[in-house]
């Protein structure tokens, strides 16, 4: 399997959130999931895509204490490199 | 739609097909009951297939859902759970063996099948789950223990999840039917029948109607609902 980049991750993180609701021009890595209206639901989602993307096996407990779009990219990122 | 080759699960089966579902008709055992309900919904001009699986085996709700997807083309958006069994003793002489089993299959599986349709589900933003539970998860029935325990989780399960996914446009609901003119309580006795006020069983049809109701549009902001067909019994 080729290396996950965090660009790559960023990339798929922001379109999963976009496809939740908010614009895309609105989700930078500083945005809260609350200013987003992401909620716990949502976080579970994205855990579900990205577990069938990366792999990665994400609880949602995992997704809970996650506050902004960054914090979520990283925590990806690091789990799947 | 689990457990659906006889009595209240064909009911369903077939009262969902009516309503111009494709339905997936569930079984373990009985291949001859399923192809019958397949049959006789392919007669009434519906479409079904029959799914050979148990739902207690860990890898059934993938294979079901799978299945589901490449024979219809489309997302699975309603999951009735009716498969069930009972495995009756007073708790005195209850084996672990019939606890197991009867908590396996009327409330873990159900679990597992609700856990897999919610992904689909959530990403649809739309979807239908009922539950069939029973009167004794309400109202006590000696010699049924493991059977009311499990039925019971089951009413517990089909609030929180209902409550968990309301916001996505998702119902989870539950029907509680009572004494059913079916093969697994043939030999209801004449006193248990003097309890219920209607004094009559309930027909599997009966059972059927209260699900097709929680599945259709018109029930769309009916959720965490527990529905008895019980002839007042629980009243």
């Amino acid at each position: 399997m080729s290396t996950i980049t965090t660009e790559q991750v960023e990339a798929r993180v922001v379109d999963a959130l976009a496809s939740f609701g908010p614009d895309k021009s609105q989700i930078a890595r500083s945005s809260t999931f609350e200013e987003l209206d992401i909620d716990s639901l949502d976080l579970v989602e994205l855990a579900q895509i990205v577990e069938d993307e990366y792999g990665v096996v994400l609880k949602g407990e995992d997704m809970k204490g996650l506050q902004t779009v960054g914090d979520a990219i990283d925590l990806i990122a690091g789990r799947a490199s | 739609m689990t457990g659906a080759s006889k009595g209240i699960g064909a009911a369903i089966a077939r009262a969902l097909a009516a309503d111009g579902w494709p339905v997936g008709v569930n079984y373990r055992s009985d291949r001859d009951g399923a192809e019958r309900v397949v049959q006789a919904i392919s007669d009434d001009g519906g479409r079904a297939v029959a799914l050979e699986a148990d739902v207690v085996d860990p890898g059934a709700p993938d294979e079901l859902f799978g299945r589901l997807e490449e024979k219809f083309g489309s997302s699975v958006l309603v999951l009735v759970n009716n498969a069930g069994i009972n495995r009756d003793d007073l708790t005195p002489s209850l084996g672990d063996e019939e606890w197991s089993a009867v908590i396996d299959t009327d409330l873990t599986a159900a679990f597992r099948l609700t856990r897999r349709a919610l992904k689909t589900m959530l990403r649809a933003r739309a979807g239908r789950i009922v539950n069939i539970s029973s009167v004794v998860g309400l109202r006590a029935n000696p010699g049924q223990a493991n059977y009311a325990a499990a039925k019971a989780g089951l009413l517990a399960l089909t609030k929180t999840v209902a409550v968990e996914v309301a916001r996505r446009g998702i119902t989870v609901n539950a029907v509680a039917p009572g004494w059913i003119d079916t093969g697994m309580t043939a030999e209801v006795s004449q006193e248990l029948l003097a309890a219920v006020p209607a004094r009559r069983a309930g027909t599997p049809e009966e059972v059927a109607a209260c699900v097709r109701f929680l599945v259709s549009e018109e029930a769309s902001y009916v959720t965490g609902a527990v529905l008895t067909v019980d002839g007042g019994l629980a009243a």
